[in-house]
């Protein structure tokens, strides 16, 4: 484990805006140092996407591109992060991927030469490994297309550089189905962890070759599935709230190899992540709800550096053409903080209490995310000596806050929930203490028609 | 409420390492592998789904009974097949090409399977040729197709035209996040689910209406 310690070690430092390593970018934006920023991801109406449709695709993109940020200049916004996320034919043929980066930035430049608004590209092309299954880790067509999207969009110019990595995923799944924390642990903590830094390196060596950053990676594969299964009632909040935790230690590997933030707006678990890096964060929540549902909409912003929607289809609605929309919704969200923030700390504390009151006490998921519980389950990651430890000691102390906060009546708890607190306890001590002993445990359940061990340089 | 058959309660409580003795004991004791099968099984999975539809119990609950019914299973499995009992319905089910997601759709398999529908599992980025293909062999009268993304919906709108100009008399029915019911009538599927908590619900009206 590369850090040993906090970056904030003080939850009320933990606030939207303020990052102690802040992002500069190429615009001049400072993220991280003072400003929310809006950061709108959009992603094309139900269409098919192949050689005959890529004239509509390009016309999409040009329309949401001009249309979003005209309205951003005239909301006055301080700067626009946009997130261009790939749709997978478009990783798997980077031309097509490369087009619309080109068409993006053109976009981004003609409105800033039209109104000098400020603007920013992060690129987040799909990890289209598990196309194959056993996944190919770190050989193959779609590792090749998607490194070759990420090195061409940085030469493009796309500054920030994004991936949801799938390490681990073929197992984790099934492990949240199973309600299996050694599972998830393995998939997280011993996979996940693994091809990460395998992942990670290659993208930094792609970042230096352009003189762009590496921004970071999310768990959304892994804590977003929990949190939706769990919003779905397919598995118990408490235990998607373990996972959520548990997702903080792969996602940290990004910034162990060199990213250096915004974080990706769906890792829910970067709260945990700048207290450990100081690197500012990305953070999705209310107006997200377009993408997927959630149970912290406004405690989500507490800590966040650029506030964004996930992903909005190019729909119509009343107001306009939905990315247009949910661009607006942004900015006058960002204002808010922002404004509070320029009346001070105590008004700006003032206003992250309300957004974590709101919704901590209504579910374990945002209770987990609090800057207070995130801080205190940061400081157990990095006073972990592996990364196997790390999740356990991690997940140990998230059971332990979600149950003590709900013994003392300070979190509502569904009753078939309650159970789980023994189940996951009973789990956590069954665990071998050793890593090499968990991995070769793990190894001789695991399926391994769904993964390959070699991929993660385990022997079996 | 009157007592459960103590095979019954077992899947219920998910007690897979009593499953298999209950059901050597109902063989024992001469009652037909169908009858074991059909009034002792079947109607513990039966129930373990009410209550998950309910939301009594979560996923991994369920799951815990489904293993308690495979353990069951494999003791039943000879005499099932010694008498030709096979399950009444066959299903086929997978996601659709170009899309990778597959927790919906294996919830959906895993349910079919605790009603007592034999369920082939196509898995993930499944083209349209390839269901084809399967329904021919295994002449199954309901098939499944899942899809997440907005950009896969196509798929699904030509895997359920592909299906239906090979003159394949099979139900089809679809579902995921971007998936509505109009959607689904206006591709011409037989059903929707909204979700897997009541695909088996859905499957089983539109099974009731092949018979």
């Amino acid at each position: 484990m590369q850090y040993k310690s906090l970056a904030i070690e003080d939850p009320s430092e933990l606030i939207f805006g303020v990052a102690p390593r802040p992002v500069t970018t190429l615009s001049g934006m400072v993220i991280g140092g003072g400003t929310v920023y809006p950061e709108l991801n959009f992603t094309l109406p139900p269409m098919r996407i192949d050689a005959s449709t890529m004239a509509e695709v390009r016309r999409n993109y040009e329309q949401i591109i001009a249309d979003a940020l005209r309205r951003a200049a005239e909301l006055d916004a301080p700067g626009v992060v946009i997130e261009f996320e790939t749709l997978p034919p478009m990783t798997e043929y980077p031309a097509w991927g490369l087009d619309i980066v080109k068409i993006l930035l053109e976009g981004m430049k003609q409105e800033a030469d039209r109104s000098g608004l400020q603007s920013v590209l992060r690129m987040t092309p799909n990890d289209n490994r598990e196309f194959e299954r056993p996944p190919l880790m770190r050989r193959g067509r779609y590792w090749n297309a998607m490194l070759e999207l990420f090195e061409g969009s940085a030469a493009a110019g796309a500054e920030l550089l994004s991936i949801e990595s799938v390490g681990g995923k073929e197992l984790h799944d099934e492990a949240l189905l199973n309600g299996d924390l050694a599972g998830s642990l393995f998939s997280l903590c011993i996979l996940g962890e693994r091809d990460m830094r395998f992942l990670w390196r290659s993208l930094q060596e792609i970042a230096d070759r352009h003189g762009v950053k590496c921004a970071g990676d999310t768990a959304c594969g892994f804590g977003n599935t929990a949190m939706v299964l769990a919003e779905q009632r397919m598995i118990p909040r408490v235990f998607a709230a373990v996972v959520r935790a548990i997702t903080a230690v792969r996602s940290l590997v990004a910034y162990e190899c060199g990213a250096v933030g915004p974080g990706k707006d769906c890792g829910y678990e970067n709260p945990i992540l700048k207290a450990i890096t100081g690197f500012p964060m990305a953070m999705e929540g209310k107006s997200s709800a377009c993408a997927h549902l959630s149970p912290m909409g406004n405690l989500a912003a507490a800590c966040c550096d650029t506030w964004s929607n996930e992903s909005v289809q190019n729909i119509k609605l009343l107001g306009g053409m939905a990315p247009t929309c949910y661009m607006e919704q942004l900015i006058y969200d960002c204002r808010l903080m922002n404004i509070a923030s320029s009346h001070g700390k105590e008004s700006a504390l003032q206003l992250q209490r309300w957004m974590v009151e709101s919704d901590e006490m209504l579910d374990p998921q945002a209770f987990i995310l609090s800057p207070r519980s995130c801080v205190n389950l940061a400081k157990v990651i990095v006073s972990s000596d592996s990364y196997y430890h790390a999740g356990v000691a991690v997940a140990r102390r998230a059971v332990e806050l979600l149950h003590g906060a709900y013994s003392q009546g300070k979190l509502r708890i569904e009753p078939n929930e309650v159970i789980w607190f023994d189940n996951m306890r009973d789990a956590l001590d069954e665990l071998p203490a050793s890593e090499a002993e968990f991995i070769a445990q793990q190894l001789a359940r695991a399926d391994r028609t769904r993964f390959l061990p070699k991929e993660y340089d385990l022997e079996v | 409420m009157t007592d459960l058959h103590p095979l019954t309660q077992a899947i219920i409580d998910g007690r897979r390492k009593d499953a298999p003795g209950l059901v050597q004991q109902c063989l024992d004791a001469g009652e037909s592998a169908g009858s074991i099968l059909e009034n002792r099984l079947v109607p513990g999975m039966m129930i373990v789904g009410d209550r998950f539809k309910h939301n009594e119990i979560f996923v991994p609950e369920m799951l815990i009974a489904a293993r308690a019914m495979k353990e069951a299973l494999k003791v039943l499995e000879p005499s099932l097949v010694a008498a030709g009992v096979k399950p009444e319905h066959t299903a086929v089910i997978g996601t659709v090409e170009g899309d990778l997601h597959d927790i919906g759709k294996n919830l959906v398999a895993m349910m079919w399977k605790g009603a007592n529908i034999e369920v082939i599992d196509l898995g993930v980025n499944v083209p349209a040729a390839r269901f084809i293909e399967s329904i021919k062999e295994n002449r199954p009268k309901l098939l499944g197709l899942s899809a997440l993304l907005t950009t896969t919906m196509p798929a699904m709108r030509d895997t359920v035209k592909a299906v239906r100009d090979a003159g394949l008399a099979i139900k089809i029915m679809v579902g995921g996040a971007p998936i509505t019911r109009e959607f689904a009538r206006e591709i011409g599927a037989d059903g929707y689910s909204p979700d897997a908590g009541s695909a088996v619900d859905a499957a089983v009206e539109l099974l009731k209406a092949t018979a």
